[in-house]
């Protein structure tokens, strides 16, 4: 078995008296790609923003990459890479430009970035639109900007979180393909979030289910399949969490912090 | 070296394809050397306190510096509004790094501005007194430039929305402005109105800005670089750590 490259002890996160994060535990081995199911409102993307820096953990312990990511931030940040959930793009600029600006600042040497900026403009099919300013392009063409962006510096972790919401069969094909790729070649480490049950079936070597902030199963898709006694990871999923249709919590409790920012805390 | 590039640079492209806010935010500077200018000119001379145009024109330049240098600070809600803050959040540069490459790139932006309204001002009769110590004048604008970017950088770290921005308008921006001797002499000021002038920063540009542009300082040149070069060094270093805080 290959060693942890993430490995998370009792993490925990409160907004104001809600607990969108409660005292999970795993681990992820280097190396794996690792899907993080969950319906809507479960504490994925709350996680991925522990594990990324951009937000402090109420309790509990993260070593990723053998640092920890709440105390020596910027190490940390040297070894992922994030493909966002909503749009993180700069609309002013063209996509060439926003593209250069994320090599730049990740430091990647100049010809290695232009090459490679240019490949995956090309393997995600904007590579004709690079002088376009991004206030014209498409949700799904934004989309595929961001996954093209978070591969420039072939980050150790890559973190995805739903990177194929809104994209056709091809681009989710070619798109994991090259995902695939770095993982086997780079050995690099794939956390990812997704809606698409055989999208996670089909590339995931680990997957984890959370449902309310908590952690409900861990395991291979086959060993999920076998202990829910079902046929497929959609219904192992749907056995798991229920059927009932969950309210996107996210809005409430971005609400709740803006007006806390504004009123002073 | 290349991180402080690319963020200045950005600053840079993103002011310069948005001419419409660039000529927009030459209209209100006009109006107030026009409006006050000839307005009270005459009056200001009966006075005996000389040409008001020559007065007011370095006071309008720190105006236009001020503002544009506010609102691209404040304009890290828009990044965070339209998640780009995130992309940058997450990028292994040292905080206080990103934090100079936006405020060298909104200085940069702000001093442009406030050349253009130096130009605009030479339209409507100002004189400058020694064109040798034009070199000092833009020293002044850039530090002006630079403290209020800072400042404007920290205020927005603290900011989720644009709801707040009248509130920072009304209660920030328009004192620092209004009590700045910009407007008016600081010569003879007593009481509230003394200690509040003598509190802004923004008085020390002007005067320091004045003081080059036409040759008379009111609290001197060396008390004019300490203040802003220490208030600056201080937001900066505040706005840094305000940065630094924000969660997303």
């Amino acid at each position: 078995m290959k060693d942890a490259i993430i490995t998370i002890k009792g993490l925990t996160k409160n907004f104001n008296g809600f607990t969108a994060v409660n005292d999970i535990s795993f681990e992820v081995k280097g190396g794996h790609i690792f899907a993080f199911l969950g319906p809507n409102g479960a504490g994925k993307t709350t996680t991925i923003k522990m594990l990324t820096t951009l937000l402090n953990p109420s309790k509990g312990d993260i070593v990723l990459n053998g640092i920890d990511p709440t105390k020596d931030k910027d190490k940390a940040r040297r070894s992922f890479g994030i493909v966002f959930q909503d749009p993180s793009l700069d609309d002013e600029l063209t996509a060439y430009e926003n593209m250069e600006f994320h090599g730049a600042i990740y430091k990647v040497p100049k010809r290695l970035r232009e090459d490679r900026i240019a490949y995956l403009m090309n393997l995600v099919g904007l590579f004709e639109r690079r002088n376009d300013r991004i206030k014209t392009f498409s949700g799904g063409m934004k989309r595929r900007l961001e996954i093209a962006r978070g591969l420039i510096h072939h980050p150790k972790i890559l973190f995805l979180d739903e990177p194929t919401l809104g994209l056709d069969p091809q681009t989710r094909n070619s798109i994991w393909d090259y995902i695939k790729k770095l993982n086997m070649e780079e050995g690099m480490t794939v956390f990812f979030t997704t809606h698409y049950m055989e999208e996670a079936e089909k590339v995931a070597d680990t997957i984890a289910i959370i449902d309310k902030g908590i952690i409900l199963k861990t395991g291979t898709a086959e060993e999920l399949k076998g202990l829910t006694k079902t046929k497929s990871l959609e219904e192992a999923f749907l056995k798991l969490t229920g059927y009932s249709i969950r309210e996107e919590r996210s809005g409430a409790v971005d609400n709740l912090r803006t007006a806390k920012r504004i009123w002073g805390r | 070296m290349e991180v402080l590039y690319v963020m200045w640079l950005r600053q840079i492209k993103k002011y310069w394809r948005s001419r419409a806010r660039m000529i927009g935010s030459l209209g209100q500077p006009l109006l107030f050397l026009i409006a006050f200018g000839f307005g009270f000119g005459s009056i200001y001379q009966k006075a005996e306190g000389g040409n008001f145009i020559q007065f007011l024109a370095p006071g309008i330049i720190a105006m236009s510096i001020l503002f544009t240098a506010m609102f691209t600070g404040i304009e890290l809600i828009w990044d965070r509004q339209f998640g780009f803050l995130k992309e940058t959040l997450v990028a292994p540069v040292s905080r206080p790094l990103i934090m100079l490459g936006r405020t060298l790139g909104g200085a940069t932006v702000s001093v442009f501005q406030g050349v253009v309204v130096l130009l605009v001002s030479l339209l409507v009769g100002f004189k400058i007194g020694n064109p040798a110590l034009l070199p000092l004048a833009l020293l002044f604008m850039f530090l002006i430039a630079l403290l209020f970017t800072a400042f404007g950088t920290a205020i927005a770290s603290r900011m989720d929305d644009m709801q707040a921005f009248p509130l920072v308008m009304n209660f920030i921006i328009m004192p620092i402005f209004f009590f700045s001797g910009a407007l008016f002499p600081l010569e003879g000021l007593s009481g509230p109105i003394e200690v509040i002038t003598n509190f802004n920063p923004l008085s020390y540009g002007v005067d320091g800005l004045r003081g080059a542009l036409g040759g008379v300082y009111h609290f001197g040149l060396f008390a004019d670089l300490a203040v802003l070069v220490l208030t600056t060094t201080f937001l900066f270093a505040a706005g840094s750590y305000l940065f630094s805080k924000i969660e997303i």
